[in-house]
């Protein structure tokens, strides 16, 4: 009875704790709704109004959609961008997520020097995606890069608009499949044993134990990269920026917001409207993420 | 009630030691080389850079890449004065020491207040927190721009006058995103600590804020330590905040400011690669010392337990 008291007892809380209880919550808030959630409310709103960004608030007019509707017809880089956003979750879905994953189960498998292979593999994930794009450029240089020293060839892998979104592809992916397999080994490692273990007194092969008894019981962790691989995708811009602010071959809607905004022309309705879509497409992908990762409260 | 077992420790443990049993075909050989294979593919790059930031530009122009020899040591001054990397050094850690510093600070007491109370709102603060994280930063960006500009601070503050080309701005900026994940990260791990740990604090007459730094804080010292690796890692890395808020050029940390070593229209690459190594270096130490924190960092996220 007694402990029972007590143990009710440490939720209760005096004037003074009550105010530093508050103060703990709430200065924390105000900086992520200031910075956070005011801009997303405030690029939707201004995706739907007229300003230049030059006169003052006050002269704002509504236009409805018309911002939305000047994107998609005389916007000659929006479905330009849309595609090579496309192309980029495809790729990162298709090829370096999966090929992470396959880099964890062989990592996993516990062979000799472990260590330095998954030391190896990881390696880039400390690395920057704009440091990324330089260190890559020894190897697409058109004058001094790897790839044409050795095939005499004369491409410019950063400047091609036929290539340079490949070649950038490549380099993302090579960072993007290590933070994959960090993240699917954790996963990994979390699997019971005794799973495997009967799965194996089972008869089943090493693949049948992988696809049909580890797989699916890491949905959670499959899920979770599955949203990190689309929201990357989505968020992807220091690579292209740093190659070319993301012209010619390169423009995701990321560097066409971040080009209405700093750029020469600056078309506030606009650039909103376009970040607007990318809070949209984000905003679902945010939705399955929270819903698997605070699923346990 | 016992808390000596370390969530963190025994992570990154985990993580590192092979499985036991290892593979069971005949084939025991090709793995191995499948995986060696893959390192050094995956090593290259970087190595490529590595050596290449040591040889001379004339001699690798009249050679090729595809040779040896022509070593010197001079691309890593030349880099070095050229880009000003003292200077954005110093830039970097103006940036990032208070952003990690004041980020995991607020992120505990978020946590703490999640954690150790049982509000109805809890769930919703975390979440409120965690999607922040994960909004694409670009989306935000006009806004942001707009109210930093007009946002006028003191001169001692920033000497734009606003908080658009200030350190303050893109500490707070940083500030921001980052809070979410590490509330997050944070308030499973102070789940974790048994509730019993307050009991006898509370009796005592022991003040929230007294709960929170002499009981709370020290046990989360293992998640901490991995958090603030691996926010190290990300805000020196942050790239696109930096360029598109600070100005000046010679406001930059050194992530924004490599763009000083390509030439207008030419581009001496031994030099670039210097350049990158000199501003990978802080991240490689980090990885090679510190590399069991940020690897616990970047799982705790995403696995829980």
């Amino acid at each position: 009875m007694a402990s029972k008291r007590k143990y009710r007892g440490i939720d209760q809380l005096s004037t003074r704790d009550k105010v530093v209880v508050s103060f703990m919550v709430i200065v924390p808030t105000l900086i992520v709704l200031w910075l956070v959630w005011l801009p997303a409310i405030g690029s939707v709103l201004l995706s739907f109004t007229n300003w230049d960004g030059i006169g003052p608030l006050s002269g704002i007019k509504s236009v409805g959609l018309q911002n939305y509707r000047d994107i998609a017809t005389i916007y000659p880089p929006f479905w330009p961008a849309i595609q090579h956003n496309l192309i980029w979750l495809a790729v990162m879905f298709l090829v370096a997520t999966p090929l992470g994953m396959l880099f964890a189960v062989l990592v996993d498998r516990g062979v000799a020097g472990t260590r330095f292979y998954q030391t190896s593999i990881y390696l880039p994930v400390v690395l920057s995606l704009a440091l990324i794009g330089f260190i890559w450029q020894l190897i697409y240089s058109r004058d001094q890069g790897l790839i044409n020293a050795i095939t005499g060839g004369t491409t410019d892998w950063y400047g091609d608009p036929n290539v340079n979104l490949w070649a950038a592809l490549v380099a993302a992916s090579w960072r993007h499949a290590g933070y994959i397999m960090l993240l699917y080994l954790a996963g990994l490692k979390g699997v019971d044993p005794s799973l495997r273990e009967a799965a194996k007194i089972d008869g089943a092969s090493e693949s049948q134990t992988f696809f049909k008894v580890v797989f699916p019981v890491m949905r959670p962790i499959n899920i979770i990269v599955l949203v990190v691989t689309f929201i990357e995708s989505l968020r992807a811009f220091d690579l292209v920026w740093v190659i070319n602010k993301g012209r010619n071959g390169l423009e995701l809607i990321s560097t066409l917001v971040t080009q209405n905004v700093v750029g020469e022309a600056s078309r506030i309705g606009f650039g909103s409207a376009l970040a607007t879509i990318m809070l949209l497409i984000s905003s679902v992908l945010v939705f399955v993420y929270l819903r698997i990762a605070m699923k346990e409260d | 009630m016992s808390v000596t077992v370390d969530p963190v420790e025994e992570r990154s443990q985990a993580l590192l030691k092979p499985r036991e049993g290892g593979p069971q075909s005949g084939r025991r050989w090709l793995l191995p080389v499948m995986l060696t294979l893959i390192s050094l593919i995956w090593l290259f790059p970087l190595l490529l850079a590595l050596v290449n930031s040591f040889r001379d530009y004339a001699f690798t122009a009249k050679n090729g890449y595809v040779s040896w020899g022509g070593f010197t040591f001079d691309n890593y001054t030349n880099a070095w004065q050229q880009a000003d990397f003292g200077l954005h050094f110093m830039n970097s850690a103006i940036i990032t020491i208070p952003a990690v510093i004041l980020t995991l600070f607020l992120s505990c007491c978020v946590a703490f207040v999640v954690a150790r109370f049982s509000y109805r709102f809890n769930l919703a603060l975390l979440g409120f927190f965690l999607a922040a994280n994960l909004l694409p930063p670009q989306a935000l960006l006009i806004p942001v721009y707009r109210m930093f500009r007009a946002i006028e601070v003191p001169l001692w503050i920033s000497d734009s006058g606003t908080l658009l080309n200030s350190f303050v701005g893109l500490i707070l900026v940083n500030m921001a995103f980052q809070i979410g994940f590490c509330a997050f990260v944070l308030s499973n791990y102070m789940k974790a600590l048994p509730k019993e740990l307050y009991e006898s604090a509370v009796i005592d007459g022991a003040s929230v804020s007294r709960q929170f730094f002499q009981i709370t804080l020290p046990l989360c010292r293992p998640a901490l330590a991995a958090l603030a690796v691996l926010q190290t890692t990300w805000i020196y890395n942050e790239f696109f905040w930096a360029t598109v808020l600070l100005q000046q050029g010679d406001k930059f940390p050194v992530t924004s400011s490599l763009n000083n070593l390509r030439g207008q229209f030419f581009t001496d690459n031994n030099l670039v690669a210097a350049g990158s190594m000199i501003v990978a270096i802080p991240t490689l130490v980090i990885f090679f010392v510190l590399q069991r924190h940020f690897v616990a960092g970047l799982t705790l996220g995403a696995t829980k337990g």
